[in-house]
């Protein structure tokens, strides 16, 4: 079956999110944010630094608990989950790329050990095929397979960050969390990187969220572009549409203010 | 004779009450580490206070105390906490495993098998197995409570990865009854079989670290390992050179500056008692003399 067969196969959403409101005291992380994620979409959110882009992303994998609203994972109700099968879906179902690789990656520990470690976690207990698992992937995701008893801290930062998707995608994740994945990196780098993620993305029929600020990712990744300022959704449509004709003036803003070359 | 300045054992009643509740909610748990309200011992951190809080607050004035430290009954370690007992409480010594009620050691289990109705209680460094893999205190709880011990096998696969095999040979950690991770205190892996399914009471104390836990009599204890590298208990590859034993545990005696070795038993008393059944190793003669070139 192909992808778009897949999606018009299902008829719910893999994440369904419901007025999400969360507030630091009196200030407002994000509020009222609603949305449907669909099996194989990719959903950029985009905006400004401050406008709830990152709370949000932390509300949805379950760092933050949200103030109000729902958030439904496959017809499941996120929130009531007791938290262990949270963490358990946090390590088999879902996966969370971080903005930096030294946050996602453990960096005393060889480059295999690192995309081995949600197979131990989930019960693998063969040297050999965990060992076999991690080069695979970090063939997939170019890095050569000679650096698997290297430390990623002997990596650059490109490779870091290509580590840190091969060790999350592993278990075969469908909802995969992307904070700003390309940030730190240098434009050659970057379009290696976006090149590789669009791939993978295509392959494995994935679900993302991606938080970014930088609106060629988005262009590149995205489906779907939601854009945020100050803690709510001013405007979200098909990626295209929103930058080819943005209606809203803080998304007319934000368009207008990426540098040409 | 008794210092008639403290109370039986140097703890007073209250402190041993609270720290025999740690005890048994301990042995209701196996493997599970209870906190308790450690005291400053009259002896630095490090150097078993832990252990010796456990001791005092089992002992009963008829019990007969070994304490080894490294197996060795006459060591610096196992002089001092065998002094402050005899002084602090009064009750018998022994070197001999078979007659103590009552051992107390640092990192060996003794080679004579243990038997119904002995307590061996454990002098531990760091309780918490996880901790050079996952610093945060918070998280190891977390971990702990959740069963996530995949962390544990990363450490493993980094032995194997490095080394060619599971290089870990001290404080091997096991799953105790197939719940809790545990460290063994640093044991040498060559000791983690005994701790599976011994009839003696083990109980481990952690001073510093204000922790008790414990593995009630027959309580299984197994090693972590991968299917295609199991766990092996591993010793050097020698015989004793006094008692000629072979299953034993082996320490590497350097004799002098031109590469001369001896290995011996780590183990004192079942060194001495092989010798005294007839039992000669290589370099064993009865009589005193200078050693071998």
């Amino acid at each position: 079956m192909t992808l778009m067969e897949t999606m018009v196969a299902t008829d719910r959403p893999l994440l369904k999110v419901e007025g999400l409101t969360k507030g630091y005291g009196p200030r407002i992380g994000c509020a009222g944010v609603t949305f449907d994620l669909w099996p194989g979409e990719v959903l950029g959110i985009v905006g400004e630094s401050g406008s709830g882009k990152s709370t949000l992303l932390s509300c949805l994998a379950g760092h933050l608990r949200p103030d109000l609203g729902s958030i439904h994972y496959d017809g499941r109700d996120v929130l009531a989950m007791g938290e262990t099968e949270r963490r358990c879906l946090g390590r088999t179902d879902w996966a969370y790329v971080h903005q930096n690789p030294r946050d996602g990656l453990r960096m005393g520990v060889s480059a295999g050990g690192n995309v081995g470690e949600r197979l131990m976690a989930i019960g693998a207990r063969h040297y050999g095929e965990i060992r076999g698992k991690a080069v695979a992937w970090m063939d997939r995701v170019e890095i050569a397979a000679d650096r698997v008893d290297d430390r990623p801290s002997a990596f650059s930062g490109g490779m870091q960050q290509r580590l840190q998707i091969a060790r999350n995608l592993v278990t075969s994740p469908r909802l995969v969390f992307m904070d700003e994945p390309t940030g730190g990196l240098d434009v050659s780098v970057q379009a290696r990187l976006l090149d590789l993620m669009r791939g993978l993305v295509r392959d494995l029929g994935l679900s993302v969220v991606i938080v970014t600020h930088d609106l060629a990712v988005v262009r590149l990744l995205a489906h779907r572009l939601m854009v945020m300022k100050s803690g709510h959704v001013v405007e979200q449509g098909l990626t295209d549409q929103v930058l080819d004709d943005p209606q809203h003036s803080y998304t007319q803003l934000l368009v207008s203010s990426v540098l040409q070359v | 004779m008794t210092d008639q300045a403290y109370n039986f054992a140097y703890l007073d009643e209250q402190t041993k009450r609270m720290i025999r509740r740690a005890i048994l909610k301990g042995i209701a748990v196996p493997g599970y580490q209870v906190p308790f309200a450690s005291r400053e011992m009259p002896m630095p951190y490090g150097w078993g206070t832990g252990g010796v809080q456990v001791t005092a607050a089992c002992l009963v004035p008829e019990d007969r105390l070994k304490v080894i430290d490294q197996g060795a009954d006459d060591t610096t370690n196992a002089v001092s906490i065998r002094k402050f007992f005899q002084r602090t409480a009064g009750v018998e010594v022994t070197e001999a495993t078979a007659a103590a009620t009552l051992i107390q050691t640092r990192h060996r289990i003794p080679e004579t098998p243990l038997t119904r109705g002995q307590i061996l209680v454990y002098q531990v460094p760091i309780p918490e197995p996880l901790r050079f893999l996952e610093p945060r205190e918070t998280e190891t709880r977390k971990m702990h409570e959740l069963e996530e011990y995949g962390l544990m096998h990363v450490k493993l696969y980094e032995d194997i990865a490095r080394h060619g095999q599971i290089a870990t040979s001290y404080d091997y950690p096991v799953k105790v009854e197939g719940r809790y991770v545990m460290a063994p205190s640093p044991i040498p892996k060559f000791d983690n079989p005994k701790l599976s399914g011994n009839p003696a009471i083990q109980l481990f104390g952690a001073g510093r670290e204000q922790r008790i836990y414990a593995l009630p009599p027959y309580t299984s204890a197994v090693s972590l390992d991968f299917d295609d590298h199991p766990f092996q208990a591993s010793k050097a590859p020698h015989h004793c050179d006094l008692c000629g034993a072979k299953n034993s545990y082996l320490d590497e005696v350097i004799t002098d500056d031109h590469g001369g070795r001896m290995f011996v038993c780590s183990d004192t008393d079942y060194c001495a008692g092989r010798r005294a059944a007839g039992q000669k190793g290589r370099l064993w003669s009865p009589e005193p003399q200078e050693a071998a070139p």
